[in-house]
């Protein structure tokens, strides 16, 4: 079943189903009295949730025995960066206004915007090298290898939304604790 | 879209949905309680006071579903549900301390020790972001000369109410509660400093700390206390919760100041709820008149 090619398509409409549903809520005006505080958090949020189901295929793959969810990853990531885009475009257009200096220094002064941007910039790499081309060119041990930066944005994703909330740690402990296990896992296969 | 327009008409023109939809409740409260000042009462008499920005005043909506009350959640529309079924009539504060009379008063005692008058005031968030609220109240100083505050008096300490059975959310707010704050007494006694009843000519709703509460408009918004059970006249310097949660990002006074970052948000500029651009920041959010409270501190220092 996995490998009927409309499930791709499901896959790829069910990514997008939260910018439709984020379109939808501005459509009706819903967005709170803080609208881009609310876009900012939302896209965020989406961005966690689509790294830790990338992260995620490989051991429900071999959980689960469905080697086929192999064919979700790359969308799912790409996803995850798509968001991600959202995220920091929405930084900054409408925390910024564009303005470059301001972002650098930034990035700098605040802990909580330094990690988010490393979680951004490690992204980049692998959004780039997401095509069949570059893992030829690559070759499969060493674009392996540079694929594992997803585990550096997954961390300074989560070190990001802990830094930024102000006592209730919640959320980023479930974010948290779900990166963990995932990470863990990959540590406990290897050393088996 | 996402911003809107404004609205052509004043808010006070408007009776919002939510109330609206909610009127027989409200009668129904009032009668429960026996009370003339349950939230969301109109209330009449109301002195139209100087103290006025010119700004566009935020609509009732905004000030309402948009709140930081981590007794009843930490996300900014989680108070107005959650506290919606918060009993705050009747309701006593209790004041106590370094003063010649202390007593405990009852809210409709306390509102008719002075005329009401609405006074427009700027609210700015320590997370950046403004609003401009309609409250209503009188200078807090009204009632602490009630209380006769005694020479040794040099601080005012504030409490919120607390039970833990009806602010459930209190559990996972990560902050100790009751939360307390606290003025030296020469803020406390500077007429901006405003007991707070109501506001958008009725009587607080919970969510924005009924039935009274402190506004000090040239302070970030965590030091205007909600829900106010205890005032305590006192000469050591009082705890204020977010200074015991996190001591090394807020200190005692909290002044609004562009000047000074906080680890998390640049407080140089600020985003006016339903405005687009960001506004720059002022110094004490515009009320110059308290610089004179702390001429010769370093502003750097005491944050």
């Amino acid at each position: 079943m996995l490998r009927n090619r409309w499930t791709k398509v499901f896959v790829f409409v069910l990514c997008l189903t939260p910018l439709f549903w984020l379109g939808w809520r501005a459509y009706r005006n819903d967005l709170t009295a803080n609208p881009i505080e609310l876009i900012t958090r939302y896209t965020g949020d989406w961005v966690l949730r689509l790294i830790v189901a990338t992260l995620a295929v490989t051991p429900l793959r071999k959980l689960l025995r469905l080697p086929d969810l192999i064919r979700f990853r790359r969308m799912i990531g790409l996803f995850a960066f798509f968001y991600g885009v959202l995220h920091f475009i929405t930084y900054l257009w409408l925390d910024k206004f564009f303005e470059m200096r301001e972002m650098i220094l930034d990035i700098g002064k605040r802990p909580f915007i330094t990690a988010g941007f490393a979680a951004f910039l490690a992204m980049v790499p692998l959004a780039i090298t997401s095509t069949t081309g570059w893992i030829r060119r690559l070759g499969g041990k060493r674009w392996q290898l540079l694929h594992r930066l997803v585990y550096v944005s997954a961390i300074a994703g989560v070190v990001h939304y802990l830094w930024l909330v102000k006592s209730d740690i919640r959320q980023p402990a479930i974010y948290g604790a779900l990166v963990g296990v995932l990470l863990l896992y990959r540590a406990a296969v290897k050393l088996r | 879209m996402l911003i809107g327009k404004a609205s052509e008409y004043r808010y006070s023109e408007i009776t919002p949905q939510s109330v609206f939809l909610r009127r027989r409740e409200f009668l129904a409260a009032m009668m429960a309680s026996g009370s003339a000042f349950a939230a969301g009462t109109k209330l009449e008499g109301v002195v139209k006071s100087n103290y006025k920005v010119d700004d566009a005043v935020n609509s009732y909506k905004d000030a309402t579903t948009y709140n930081n009350f981590y007794e009843f959640g930490t996300q900014k529309e989680l108070p107005a549900i959650q506290a919606r079924n918060f009993k705050t009539s009747p309701w006593t504060v209790s004041i106590e301390g370094d003063c010649a009379k202390p007593r405990k008063f009852s809210v409709e005692e306390i509102m008719k020790l002075a005329p009401l008058e609405e006074r427009v005031y700027r609210f700015r968030c320590v997370e950046a972001w403004s609003m401009i609220v309609p409250w209503i109240g009188f200078s807090l100083s009204t009632l602490l000369k009630q209380v006769e505050p005694t020479a040794k008096a040099k601080f005012v300490a504030f409490e919120t109410y607390y039970n833990r059975k009806e602010m459930p959310s209190s559990n996972y707010a990560g902050i100790p509660f009751p939360y307390v704050d606290g003025l030296r007494l020469d803020e406390a006694m500077h007429p901006l400093a405003l007991l707070t009843f109501g506001m958008y000519g009725e009587m607080l709703p919970p969510q924005n700390g009924a039935p009274i509460r402190m506004i000090v408009p040239w302070k970030y918004g965590f030091k205007s206390i909600k829900s106010i059970a205890k005032i305590k006249l006192q000469s050591s310097m009082p705890p204020v919760t977010w200074n015991l949660a996190i001591p090394h990002e807020y200190g005692f006074y909290s002044n609004v100041n562009p000047r000074v970052d906080h680890p998390r948000w640049s407080q140089g500029s600020e985003r006016r709820l339903g405005e687009f651009r960001k506004r720059p920041t002022l110094m004490f959010n515009g009320y110059d008149e308290v610089a004179g409270l702390y001429s010769g501190m370093d502003l750097k220092k005491f944050i």
